[in-house]
């Protein structure tokens, strides 16, 4: 018998101090049963694809409204990969103009949420690739 | 290549998988901490407990930058945060203060939820401990859930158990109750630049002259264990808790710190102190394997028809519970 759950890794990349966003998704997938580690502000590609292969999550949760999601996502899946975790699924949240989203999705991000996303929505598509 | 033997190979990757599968009771856990009990007993284990909040993580994150620079040690540290009782989901937040230590290969971090488990660790952080004892790694740091209470679990896991104070966390004597003395080691005074530092310092030093712990009480769910404890060596001095005082934002006070945590592994190894520990933690562990196994036995050998049936009779009040067991385990686990 295994008790298996799900870890997700929220992180915010860059020098973006825009907290609250990360925050309420930690706390909404928390109360969804998941288990969050929460890396605080000020990560760097490096950083975040280190903790996420020491804490062998399952997704990597992205938040960055600073404009600078195309320079950061590429670098951190790149660094996913080469470090054996192709499998981790990427998540981004944020301010994310329409024309990136699509850039991130060919990218192989798994999902992409703005402004008033729901964290009902944001729930469920973790699960969904998680577990299915 | 098999998981133990790329986990003794230093591989992270399969490191970090391996304690997941530890984490979740996964039959692959147990099949390597099989393979690698053999490579286990040379970790030194610290032990870090204390109030929510007086910060744990911020003296973790020092004490082993300074390992790192001082000593050249390779580090693990287990991180545990409490696991939601009305979810089981967790926020484990350790690492924020932890930042300075990414980027180095001889060092790492894992977070753990207690996933329902009471006293301040999880179930599986003890073998989580020893697949990082086997690959390698000199001193495994254990923090545990900030509760304040007398986490008794930790010290009877670690070698060395540090208590964290802080000033300011209101009554100062309340903060410090029974127990905590009983567990620590060393006792750390950290924030020592705020104000009522010298107060926290005094109601722990006076504490400390009314209860010389001598002996350390182990429980395992609930009871006390009963465990050999081989007889203390007259000539072995008593270890009385030092008082350190640290400001783990600055990394004031950790080479101190690092010091009397290095006096208090060579003041076990001079006795009877460390073997004795290692003893009592095999015990209660094989202890509760066996208790396990045997609840096992049991649910196999009982049906559960057979199971309800019994327990309906206890309900309607028509036989003890201690019949019932009876009843139950007759001509079954001779
Ligand atoms: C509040 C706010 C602030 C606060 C931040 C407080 C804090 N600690 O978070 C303060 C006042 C400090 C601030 C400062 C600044 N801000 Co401001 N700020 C906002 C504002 C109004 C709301 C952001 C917010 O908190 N929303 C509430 C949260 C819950 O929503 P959210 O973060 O979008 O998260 C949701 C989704 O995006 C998604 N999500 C988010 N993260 C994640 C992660 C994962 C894994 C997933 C799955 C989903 C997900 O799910 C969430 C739930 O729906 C936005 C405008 C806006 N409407 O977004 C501007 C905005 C983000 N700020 C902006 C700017 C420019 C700044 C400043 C640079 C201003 C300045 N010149 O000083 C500074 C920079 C601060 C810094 N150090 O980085 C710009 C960014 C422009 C851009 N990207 O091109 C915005 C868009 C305003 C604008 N229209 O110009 N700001
Ligand atoms: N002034 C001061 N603040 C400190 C010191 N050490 C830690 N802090 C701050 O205290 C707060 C809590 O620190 P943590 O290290 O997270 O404490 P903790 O005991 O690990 O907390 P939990 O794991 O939540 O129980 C943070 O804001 C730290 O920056 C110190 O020596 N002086
Ligand atoms: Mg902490």
């Amino acid at each position: 018998m295994t008790d298996k759950k799900i870890r997700v890794l929220v992180a915010k990349p860059g020098l973006d101090g825009h907290d609250r966003g990360a925050k309420v998704v930690a706390r909404a997938l928390r109360d969804a049963g998941m288990e969050v580690i929460y890396t605080g502000l000020r990560q760097t590609p490096e950083m975040i694809a280190e903790a996420a292969l020491q804490e062998d999550v399952d997704v990597v949760g992205l938040s960055v409204l600073s404009g600078a999601h195309m320079a950061l996502a590429p670098r951190i899946m790149e660094l996913l990969r080469s470090n054996g975790q192709s499998h981790v699924k990427v998540f981004i949240g944020g301010i994310i103009p329409d024309e990136d989203l699509v850039r991130l999705k060919e990218m192989g991000v798994t999902g992409v949420y703005g402004p008033g996303a729901s964290t009902d929505d944001i729930i469920r598509d973790i699960k969904e690739t998680v577990t299915g | 290549m098999t998981t133990s033997q790329d986990i003794l190979n230093g591989n992270r990757l399969a490191l970090a998988k391996l304690l997941t599968k530890i984490e979740n009771n996964a039959p692959e856990g147990r099949d390597a901490l099989i393979e690698l009990f053999p490579h286990t007993g040379k970790a030194h284990l610290i032990g870090v407990t204390g109030a929510p909040g007086t910060g744990k993580s911020s003296l973790v994150n020092q004490l082993a930058l300074h390992y790192r620079k001082v000593e050249d040690k390779k580090i693990a540290i287990l991180a545990v945060d409490p696991s939601s009782p009305f979810t089981g989901g967790a926020v484990l937040g350790d690492r924020v203060r932890m930042r300075d230590l990414s980027g180095d290969e001889k060092v790492f971090i894992r977070s753990m939820a207690t996933r329902g488990s009471l006293g301040g660790l999880a179930q599986s952080t003890a073998n989580m401990t020893q697949v990082f004892d086997a690959a390698g790694f000199d001193i495994v740091i254990i923090e545990t859930v900030g509760a304040g209470q007398s986490e008794v679990d930790v010290a009877r896991l670690a070698h060395t158990t540090l208590v964290v104070e802080a000033p300011g966390l209101g009554d100062d004597i309340q903060a410090i109750k029974a127990g905590i003395l009983e567990i620590a080691d060393i006792l750390v005074v950290n924030k020592g630049d705020r104000p009522g530092v010298e107060n926290t310092e005094k109601a722990l030093k006076s504490m400390l002259d009314l209860a010389h712990p001598t002996e350390k009480i182990f429980r395992h769910h609930g009871k006390s264990m009963n465990v050999d404890v081989p007889k203390q060596n007259t000539n072995t001095k008593l270890w009385i808790p030092p008082i350190q005082r640290t400001i783990s934002t600055e990394g004031v006070g950790i080479a101190e710190l690092a010091e009397l945590i290095s006096k208090h592994a060579t003041h076990l190894l001079s006795g009877e102190g460390w073997s004795s520990r290692v003893r009592i933690r095999l015990q209660v562990e094989m202890e509760a394997l066996i208790q396990e196994s045997l609840m096992n036995r049991f649910r196999q050998d009982i049906s559960k028809e057979k199971y309800d049936e019994v327990f309906e009779k206890v309900f309607q009040r028509n036989i003890s519970p201690w019949e019932a067991v009876k009843m139950l385990m007759n001509g079954r686990l001779k």
